[in-house]
């Protein structure tokens, strides 16, 4: 359509005022994110109102029985009622549904601010088979002969899954990643003491740029850490490793390619390492998305890994879980599984709970169902070729990422300078926040501003003003040059106008929110309750936090 | 692509052929294997990888994994008795529509700017949680019930800097396994018998092994577990006196607690309880073939308690704008996500979803509902006993306690085993009781009856008729 019979000025230049026809959008997007100035849902309470209705007991049986609840015991019968709010239905939904708009999914966002999150798309498809009565209303405990056809999607997943790691058999018991690295921990504890020598191993390695959860676990299952940092390349140090390792090693835990996106291309050398003073490797593969279909833990050596199947195999994040994680091992280390397994005879599928030497328990049953069932959707609706497009699709749009990212002035990607990466960068605004005082945390806060997310790195910044990003293979060029330009855009700000980053957010549900409060245990309130104890109302308005040391104890 | 298959996949979108070289070139690379340059030779697979056929559109997809789904037979084609720490409840709609939604399904780890919604629903779920247990803090869910109780015995452990924990005998071999398991360093653990004829924990024992170790001055243990309703279905009427055992040793009192039936019992802490835990599953989620855990933990507003907690606890806080509620972490630097090996045990994404959906279940059942729910089951659950104890060869051991959702049935004087009654009625479309022979082992056929609200009295009748047709 042309303007030229429009108002304002000719040709087809756009109106300066409102009219048509609209020009361009501008790039980074106006935004702002949903605020419903939601009240909290005790504040919503109106006495007497009900949401949902449970069923009366029938007069038959009451005539029967009487009242049960009514023949407890004082102190063990609730006498006052829960101080639940009490709303209509509609009411639920509603606040609900306000605060989910409130809330900014992948599905929403341009999602390659989260770095080793591994935010890509989880395919609706899959959200719809899990919904299935035939999943949903499953019980664990149910006949066999009901359970044909989960035990047959488990235990055809877990072949997959040994393939794509090259181990022998995979656990898909745990409920997310830490609990994955949790359970390698405890089967490498139950193989050392197994063999005779737990009391002697004690430590445990372990990288600075693996995820936090390998150190803590380890710690955890009583070990002592050590932690390697990275030699002047950004790899981690071989001869460190050297130095550390002895006849104490249980195990070396490590991530590859790590949280710089750096693959470490000695890695067999450091199985070797780990392997000739007797302790076991175990590889953390959240990391995994860039390198599926190109090199397998088994390949380097490795006796354990797991996958973090809400990153790699696209379950939902689910605001932090439920996810699901899977762990895989050599034949040497399957004995000490959680139990059960899943086993076949080729037409018949069970349960094998009848394993001596495993560790337990991990969590109760078998894992979490509805995410192995979307995670082996996903890799079925792909094949080998296509998680080998997957991997390598994620990797070219990290390095696009990376050349745009480093045109902006201030922005660095520490280490192996000039090198690609695989799947994911820790940049460092290091520059820009000696240069304009703005740090990488208030960049995050004004990101937000143009509906994104921003994740700086786990702690310790070992890279100063960190940022990490990690495009999957979710996103096109057109989304990451759009998320590009959001961080030029800040970038470009922080250097003219500082204060102006530094009020960010201004778009979002809320402004900047006082931090201390949440470290100080005479104002912090974890709940309502709490908080209604250490602000009382008064004529209406909260004061601050009552006089005294908060109660309880 | 590798194999010179070039491929358009919907779930990516730059797997079209000319977006992936012009991206290959303004990045000045000559192919993908550029990018790959740090991955020596010696570890490359070298091959494609052996896995099925992929199903390439989504009509394919859908008719094959409902084609393994139809070989389930599920919950609601049977009728069915399971509990055993995954419960047949109702799941209002709402709570499926609410964690439907894309937002919240999809979202994961972003700060309190971009997830405020994510951030005040879980601030929610903890506070309806924390007036069900009267108790000040909760946390951001954990994976699962038996997670949370693990967690809460090795917070008391760090607490008192002592080595033992006290459980009852009678809690499932599965959670056994998993405390043992996990308390491994820092804790033993105990088991205390059950007393015979009422199923609940037996006092002399308790009595016994607090004073066990007791060479030094006090005691070495560091905790007591309480299970309310215990594993079998009793309530623990004993609650009270247990803590008080508990705390005259110096110990802490942890109790695991089914959050669906505090509506009619009163909540651990008004009995003296230290730490509350247990699993919410029975709040809004459905069974999923044990998909649907997630646990909580609970204590009061005691730093020397919250400061132990390994898990996120999202607080309110100010904002720069009067009137407006902001949250965030309370004191994140005591967990791992902070300091690594420093932070109390470790941290990580668990059941959050579940946190929300069990915030929605509370809100819409509000005191009048939680407290119908159990009066529910209390009576449903009396009148399948009064049922079934009438069946020749059926014997309800524990008949005289109080039972909200579960109890005993010995099955010994039929001269049947649990798994020949359980495969016999799946023939009348029934799924009967979880075996509890490990738990029991001193009775000869016992399994565990779970009765909610789900249950009516035409399903206890038709459970009562084939039974005792199966037993005939």
């Amino acid at each position: 359509m042309s303007a030229s019979g429009g108002h304002g000025a000719g040709g087809s230049t756009p109106a300066a005022g409102p009219g048509l026809p609209v020009g361009p959008k501008p790039m980074p997007r106006r935004f702002h994110q949903a605020r419903w100035d939601e009240p909290i849902v005790f504040e919503l309470s109106v006495p007497g109102a009900r949401g949902v209705l449970p069923p009366e007991t029938e007069p038959a049986v009451a005539d029967i029985v009487g009242d049960p609840a009514a023949a407890l015991p004082p102190g063990i019968r609730r006498e006052t009622p829960p101080a639940l709010p009490e709303l209509s239905q509609v009411h639920v939904l509603r606040h609900y549904d306000r605060l989910s708009q409130e809330t900014l999914g992948v599905d929403l966002n341009i999602d390659v601010g989260q770095g080793t999150c591994t935010m890509k798309y989880s395919p609706k498809v899959n959200d719809q088979l899990v919904r299935s009565h035939r999943l949903a209303d499953l019980h664990p405990l149910q006949d066999p002969s009901t359970i044909q056809g989960i035990l047959e999607i488990m235990w055809r997943l877990e072949r997959m899954l040994a393939e794509i790691s090259g181990m022998d058999r995979v656990s898909l018991q745990t409920g997310a990643g830490s609990a994955a690295i949790w359970a390698n921990v405890s089967m490498i504890r139950a193989y050392h003491a197994a063999r005779g020598d737990g009391a002697l191993r004690d430590e445990v390695i372990t990288t600075i740029f693996s995820h936090p959860s390998n150190a803590a676990c380890a710690k955890t299952a009583g070990y002592r850490v050590i932690t390697l940092y990275p030699d002047a390349d950004g790899y981690p140090d071989l001869g460190a490793l050297r130095a550390a390792v002895s006849e104490r090693t249980a195990a070396l835990l490590i991530t590859n390619p790590e949280d710089t996106g750096i693959f470490n291309p000695r890695i067999e050398e450091f199985v070797r390492v780990v392997h000739h003073v007797g302790g076991l490797a175990s590889y953390d593969q959240a990391n995994a998305n860039g390198i599926l279909g190109i090199t397998r833990a088994r390949d380097a050596g490795f006796d354990l890994c797991h996958f973090n199947l809400h990153k790699t195999f696209s379950t939902p994040h689910a605001c932090g879980g439920p996810a699901a994680g899977a762990c895989g091992v050599t034949d040497a280390i399957a004995p000490f599984l959680p139990r059960p397994t899943v086993e076949t005879d080729g037409t018949r599928y069970w349960l094998d709970d009848d394993r001596p030497a495993s560790i337990g328990k991990v969590r109760p049953w078998y894992g979490v169902a509805p995410n192995l069932v979307r995670a082996y959707a996903w890799i079925m609706s792909l094949g080998a070729d296509g998680l080998r497009s997957v991997a390598e699709t994620a990797v070219l749009n990290n390095n696009y990422l990376m050349a745009k990212v480093l045109e902006i002035r201030g922005a660095s990607a520490p280490y192996a300078a000039g090198k690609r990466r695989i799947e994911q960068v820790r940049y460092s605004w290091d520059e820009l926040a000696r240069d304009t005082g703005v740090h990488t945390e208030e960049i995050g806060a004004r990101v937000v501003d143009f509906g994104a997310h921003y994740w700086m790195s786990h702690h310790p910044y070992v890279v100063p003003e960190p940022m990490t990003l990690e495009p999957t293979e979710s996103y096109s060029r057109e989304d990451l040059d759009e998320h590009v330009a959001i961080l030029r855009t800040v970038a470009a700000e922080a250097y003219a106008d500082p204060d102006h980053v530094h009020g960010a957010p201004y778009a979002s549900t809320v402004h900047r929110i006082d931090q201390e409060t949440l470290d100080d245990p005479e104002r912090w309130a974890v709940t309502w309750r709490a908080y209604r104890r250490k602000y009382p109302i008064a004529g209406g308005a909260a004061t601050g936090p009552s006089a005294g040391s908060p109660a309880g104890g | 692509m590798s194999d010179g298959q070039a491929r358009v996949h919907p779930y990516i979108p730059n797997s079209i052929p000319a977006v992936r070289a012009a991206m290959l070139e303004a990045v000045g690379a000559a192919s993908v294997e550029d990018f790959y340059a740090d991955v020596p030779a010696s570890i490359r697979l070298g091959r494609r990888l052996d896995l099925p056929t992929p199903l390439r559109s989504e009509v394919e997809l859908v008719r094959h994994v409902e084609g393994l789904l139809d070989r389930n037979r599920s919950t609601r084609e049977m009728l069915s008795f399971l509990g055993a720490g995954c419960y047949p409840h109702h799941v209002p709609a709402v709570c499926d529509e609410v964690n439907g939604r894309g937002e919240f399904l999809t979202a994961y780890a972003g700060d309190p700017y971009e997830d405020h919604g994510r951030f005040q629903a879980l601030f929610e779920y903890e506070s309806m949680m924390a007036e069900l247990l009267e108790m000040d803090v909760v946390n951001v869910p954990v994976y699962d019930g038996f997670q949370a109780n693990a967690t809460a015995l090795r917070m008391a452990g760090r607490i008192t800097g002592r080595l033992r924990a006290l459980v009852p005998a009678t809690i499932s071999r599965d959670k056994r396994s998993k405390i043992v398991d996990y308390v491994a360093p820092d804790l033993r653990v105990d088991d205390v018998a059950l007393d015979p004829a009422t199923g609940l924990l037996d006092l002399e024992a308790l009595r016994a092994a607090l004073a066990d170790d007791r060479a030094a001055p006090g005691s070495d243990v560091a905790a007591v577990l309480v299970e309310n309703p215990t594993y079998l279905g009793a309530v623990e009427t004993q609650g009270p006196e247990i803590v008080r055992l508990a705390h005259e040793a110096g110990a802490i009192a942890v109790v695991s607690v089914d959050p669906s039936t505090l509506g009619v019992l009163a909540p651990p802490a008004a009995w003296g309880a230290d730490i509350a835990c247990g699993d919410i599953q029975p709040l809004g989620m459905h069974q999923q073939f044990g998909g649907g855990h997630a646990g909580f933990i609970a204590s009061h507003d005691d730093p020397r308690v919250v400061m132990e907690y390994p898990s996120r606890l999202f607080g309110i806080a100010p904002t720069a704008v009067e009137g407006e509620y902001g949250f965030g972490d309370v004191a994140y630097e005591r967990t791992s996500f902070a300091v690594r090996e420093e932070g109390k045990e470790w941290v990580g994404t668990a059941a959050a979803l579940w946190g929300i959906t069990a915030g929605v279940y509370l809100a819409l059942m509000g005191p009048q509902g939680m407290r119908e729910l159990g009066e529910t089951m209390m009576a449903r659950t009396r009148y399948a006993m009064t049922r079934l104890a009438a069946i020749p060869g059926v014997r309800v051991p524990f008949a005289d306690q109080h039972h909200v959702k579960e109890f005993v049935v010995d099955l010994a004087g039929s001269g049947r085993t649990v798994a020949e009654v359980s495969a016999a009625l799946v023939e009348r479309g029934i799924f009967f009781g979880a075996d509890v022979r490990h738990e029991l082992p001193g009775l000869g056929a016992p399994a565990l009856v779970c009765v909610t609200e789900i249950h009516t009295k035409a399903d206890i009748d038709r459970l009562a008729v084939e039974l005792e047709a199966v037993l005939r």
